[in-house]
């Protein structure tokens, strides 16, 4: 059984209870990376590079390590798996984090 | 000692040790308990087996009957056939664990010295300690004397590890009645119960080289579905246990049903109980019989899942029904198995009267005269059409 056969109805809603493993077993690794939690959002944070000063507390604070660290220490939202709840918001210093409607 | 030999033996046992007995045969991987009375001797004689070399499995004795279950469960998710043992306290302290085994769908057996719980502190027999597992999905079978917990400690084995069920299956006793007295019992020979009972073959198990995950989180989208699995599996081990029990009927020469019924067929006042009291029962309706009433008894030997069906089918033509209970819910209509019978009689649309007798609790004794004056008064229901109160508390003194 592949991670995304097992993930895929699930996020969809397609199933019936015969289609999950039995009692929430999961018979294979690293299903996670199938299951983009970032759907669940209702608003998402917009970064304005312009202000932003690399002081990498958004990515110190997101508890889903959705804010990326790239080479130059600028910050990226992986939106795959931000789930919207504006920690980064708050904690940016010069407000250069904005969250928007979805 | 030859097998055919062994297989015919008749030998004087008490129930602990013939359950013991029943574990050593089914050849356990693992066991892991704490000792708690009455069911101790079971796992002093399994101890015993291990350490004479008699049963090659590991023997773990637990800080707490919460790590005891534990370790059962890991166990057997390991692939092994496990078992466990306890009573009242015990089976209390594990009751976080009893919920995770069934949900987990973790084949074992575990016996039950059915005890009462504190307070007033009691050591003796009552039902009201697996009454609180009721609703975890196990499967619960009731011995009614020493050969009965023998037979079913096979039975729950391979009820348990059915491919269609996957469940943990409890085999109850009463508590001294059954666990310290010595009755006769045929066993089955080691090769018989080998046969009966081949290595178990797991259908998930722990594999370093494939991990899977075990005991997850659910979150509302998928926790129905899962809960749903467990009733399916639930009521499917009552469909597969005709199944198992055949089979262990041709090796052993004894068959075994979802109860134990006594002239019930055509009996104007039924009576209904679990575990032990069957006998007396039993007893005292024969006598009866000899006077011209016509009554029978009926000892459940599934509680769970609940044989609905085959008892409508049973019960449907009798006029009345005593059901009764070595356990209470207290604040609530009465008994366990009154309320059980209550509700199966209602959305079975059989309008049959019926009283509920709440006896024996903390073991006070239940004695052939009671037995009989129970089945008098249960006949003076069918005769009246009716009874005069709901439920009674046998010779309390109130």
């Amino acid at each position: 059984m592949s991670a995304k056969r097992i993930v895929e109805p699930v996020i969809k809603g397609q199933f019936t209870y015969k289609d999950l493993p039995i009692a929430a077993m999961i018979p294979v690794p690293a299903t996670s990376l199938e299951y983009k939690t970032g759907v669940w959002r209702t608003r998402q944070p917009k970064i304005d590079h312009g202000k932003c000063i690399k002081c990498l507390l958004c990515w110190v604070f997101c508890p889903d390590a959705a804010i990326k660290r790239l080479e130059d220490d600028s910050v990226k939202v992986d939106y795959e798996y931000c789930k919207g709840c504006g920690v980064c918001e708050t904690v940016c210093p010069v407000k250069a984090i904005s969250m928007e409607e979805v | 000692m030859n097998m055919a030999r062994q297989a015919q033996e008749r030998i004087a046992i008490m129930g602990d040790e013939a359950v013991a007995l029943a574990v050593k045969q089914s050849n356990v991987d693992v066991i892991a308990a704490y000792p708690i009375t009455p069911q101790t001797i079971i796992v002093e004689r399994l101890s015993e087996y291990v350490a004479n070399g008699e049963l090659d499995a590991a023997f773990i004795q637990a800080e707490s009957e919460h790590s005891a279950l534990s370790i059962c469960v890991g166990a057997s998710l390991a692939g092994a056939r496990v078992f466990t043992s306890t009573a009242s306290q015990g089976l209390a302290l594990m009751h976080e664990i009893v919920y995770a085994a069934s949900s987990m769908r973790v084949p074992m057996v575990m016996a039950i010295a059915n005890r009462s719980l504190n307070a007033p502190l009691n050591i003796h027999c009552e039902h009201g300690d697996v009454m609180p597992e009721r609703d975890s999905g196990w499967v619960h079978l009731f011995a009614t004397n020493v050969q009965e917990a023998y037979d079913l400690t096979f039975i729950a084995f391979k009820l348990s590890e059915h491919p269609d069920v996957q469940l943990p299956v409890s085999v109850n006793l009463d508590a001294f009645i059954l666990t310290h007295s010595v009755e006769p019992l045929t066993p089955i020979s080691d090769e018989d119960a080998s046969k009966f009972l081949p290595p178990r073959q797991p259908l998930y198990s722990i594999d370093f080289d494939n991990p899977a995950t075990f005991g997850t989180m659910a979150l509302p989208d998928t926790y129905m579905e899962f809960k749903y699995q467990l009733k399916e599996a639930a009521e499917r081990a009552g469909q597969v246990y005709p199944e198992v029990a055949e089979e262990y009927a041709r090796i052993s020469g004894r068959r075994y049903w979802y109860f134990n019924s006594y002239m019930a067929d055509d009996a104007d006042a039924i009576v209904l109980v679990l575990g032990s009291t069957y006998g007396t029962l039993k007893t005292a309706a024969r006598r009866l019989r000899e006077s011209g009433l016509k009554v029978g008894i009926v000892g459940l030997t599934m509680f769970r899942p609940f044989p609905e069906k085959q008892l409508v089918e049973l019960l449907k033509n009798a006029k009345s029904l005593i059901v009764m209970d070595r356990a209470y819910s207290y604040g609530g209509l009465g008994g366990p198995l009154y309320m059980e019978i209550l509700a199966m009689l209602y959305r079975n649309g059989l309008r049959i009267p019926v009283m509920n007798v709440v006896y024996g609790l903390g073991g006070r004794d239940f004695r052939l005269d009671e037995a009989e004056a129970v089945l008098r008064m249960a006949f003076d229901g069918a005769r009246r059409g009716r009874f005069d109160e709901h439920v009674r508390w046998w010779e309390v003194r109130a």
